[in-house]
């Protein structure tokens, strides 16, 4: 039985001029301990695929079942195997950071959860800021007490939705050290990201989302292997001649140009250096779960 | 505590914290309606031809005091926290709708009677009370608290916009309470305006309340129960079935 299984899922908002479909049709399933992630540009139905898991929103079709519960008839169980990390900075400002997570597991219905509470605190990190009001805190703190939030109750499931963005490094360095940690421990880990550097260093599979469809899923490495498999890359001042200017992706002077293999590296610098282009820093690296990305994005449906 | 309770216990915890603002302050505007009404109508009216005004205001300030503040409790807690996003710790738990209801009613209750029990032991410098039917007192305040804490569970799932929860305070629930009798005995009213009081449901809450205290009231307070229990069992359906659907907050 899968961790999660999304079946069809399909969601259509009204809006004012007229009928939006946020997702068409995703179908996927997630195995028990996978390391598993979600990408996609903003708008493309990630957190509305996560909002429809955690019972946040309704399909307007189709199913999604954790662990064999569905989110929708069978609600009570799936959400206690969910813990779900919101994307939004939200706290409640009456409480400080061990109220919270007390009231939390209280829903729940864990009692007696000081030990964990604990363990939470100081495995995020967040030890001495625990009476500490929420109101307090800064931002990468209020981002830690969300992640503690949502594992009070121990899930078997973690749904972390875009963590780390606008985080800092050594907030980042924890969490998923933590996180690692966790799934280790069995914990099966759905994530959603912007930093691809990040999904290709932790994600065993990865789905990718673009239009409210899946356009690829599968493993990290397969994915790996469909691109492109080098890169050229360089900087320069001046503008590329036509030839090679429509595959490059360009980025302040950075230049990158996507390669088969050395035959194809060699036209671009040919190109380049009969444009009499001036270059600095070049290097050939292999291609990264970015240049994967832009490929699934960049190719018509 | 089991999840319905935490919610519960949050909750009165939520209006403890800020006590000077939902407990202290509604209990200084009700003794400052005693004493200035008290003040000019003490010696001009007799009511039921034998209470001073002031023993005929208290009741109806104490019950004045309790459904305003069992409204203003689950309606600002609902809109507070749908408008800060922080509704989510909630509705990503395993509670159901029933527990929310009982939770966010039951809070509103609790500081109803609490700045109702506030506002009544101020008065008692003023005057002496009567207790002819207590247990009315304690039917009428607990379903009229009740009653308007389902109101606020309403009203905070559907405003949008704290202008919209406003416009729902004052325009609505401030004018049918002001109008039920709280300030008057409706026998003192014109005919006409003796028939329209008696479709406000809210003139049965406080008239049933007083009759707990004098033994007299303008409608019979069994009359009175049937309303505002009625009442209060059709707000609560509504209510349930929008927690249910998630009206508002799960889409």
């Amino acid at each position: 039985m899968p961790a999660v299984s999304f079946q069809s899922v399909s969601k259509t908002y009204p809006t004012p001029k007229g009928p939006f479909q946020a997702l068409d049709g995703v179908s996927l399933d997630i195995e028990e301990g996978e390391f598993f992630g979600l990408l996609g540009p903003n708008g493309a139905g990630k957190t509305t695929l996560i909002s429809i898991l955690a019972g946040l929103a309704r399909a307007t079709s189709g199913r999604v079942l954790v662990q064999g519960s569905d989110v929708q008839a069978d609600y009570a169980a799936a959400r206690r195997k969910l813990g779900v990390v919101p994307q939004e900075l939200v706290f409640d400002p009456f409480f400080n950071v061990r109220e919270a997570l007390r009231i939390q597991s209280g829903y729940f219905g864990v009692k007696h959860n000081e030990a964990w509470i604990d363990e939470l605190l100081e495995s995020l990190g967040l030890a001495d800021k625990a009476t500490a009001n929420m109101r307090q805190l800064s931002g990468g703190m209020k981002r830690r007490v969300l992640v503690a939030q949502a594992l009070v109750h121990k899930p078997p499931i973690i749904v972390l939705d875009e963590p780390t963005a606008g985080v800092d490094v050594e907030l980042r360095q924890t969490l998923w050290h933590f996180i690692a940690r966790l799934n280790k421990q069995g914990h099966t880990v759905l994530l959603t990201t912007h930093y691809l550097e990040e999904a290709e260093a932790l994600c065993g599979r990865i789905a990718m989302l673009k239009g409210g469809r899946v356009v690829a899923l599968s493993s990290t490495s397969e994915l790996l292997k469909t691109a492109t498999s080098n890169v050229l890359q360089f900087k320069t001042d001046v503008a590329l001649p036509a030839s090679i200017a429509p595959l490059a992706r360009v980025t302040g002077r950075i230049v990158q140009l996507p390669a088969q293999d050395a035959h194809e590296i060699e036209r671009h610098l040919a190109a380049l250096r009969e444009a009499g282009i001036a270059t600095e820093d070049v290097e050939i690296r292999r291609a990264d779960l970015e240049d994967v990305f832009l490929q699934v994005m960049g190719a018509p449906q | 505590m089991t999840g319905w309770q935490t919610l519960l216990y949050k909750e009165v915890l939520r209006f403890s914290k800020v006590g000077f603002q939902t407990v202290a302050a509604p209990v200084l505007s009700a003794v400052l309606y005693l004493l200035i009404f008290g003040h000019v109508l003490e010696d001009h009216v007799k009511v039921y031809g034998r209470l001073s005004y002031t023993a005929f205001l208290v009741p109806g300030l104490v019950m004045m005091s309790v459904l305003q503040n069992a409204f203003a409790n689950s309606s600002s807690s609902l809109i507070q926290s749908k408008i800060m996003g922080n509704l989510v710790f909630v509705l990503l738990t395993p509670l159901s709708h029933w527990a929310w209801f009982l939770a966010y009613v039951g809070s509103s209750v609790a500081r109803g009677l609490i700045v109702g029990l506030g506002v009544f032991s101020v008065t008692l410098a003023w005057a002496r009370p009567e207790f002819a039917a207590p247990l009315w007192i304690l039917a009428f305040a607990l379903l009229g608290a009740a009653l308007l804490g389902t109101l606020g569970v309403i009203a905070g799932l559907w405003a949008d916009k704290f202008d919209q929860m406003a416009a729902f305070q004052n325009f609505l629930i401030m004018p049918m309470t002001m109008l039920s009798g709280v300030f008057y005995s409706i026998q003192s009213l014109p005919p006409f305006w003796q028939r329209v009081s008696h479709l406000n449901p809210f003139f049965y809450m406080i008239d049933g309340f007083r009759y707990g205290f004098f033994g007299q009231s303008d409608a019979s307070p069994w009359l009175s129960l049937a309303i505002v229990g009625t009442a209060w069992l059709a707000v609560s359906a509504l209510a349930v079935h929008l927690l249910r659907t998630g009206y508002k907050i799960r889409n």
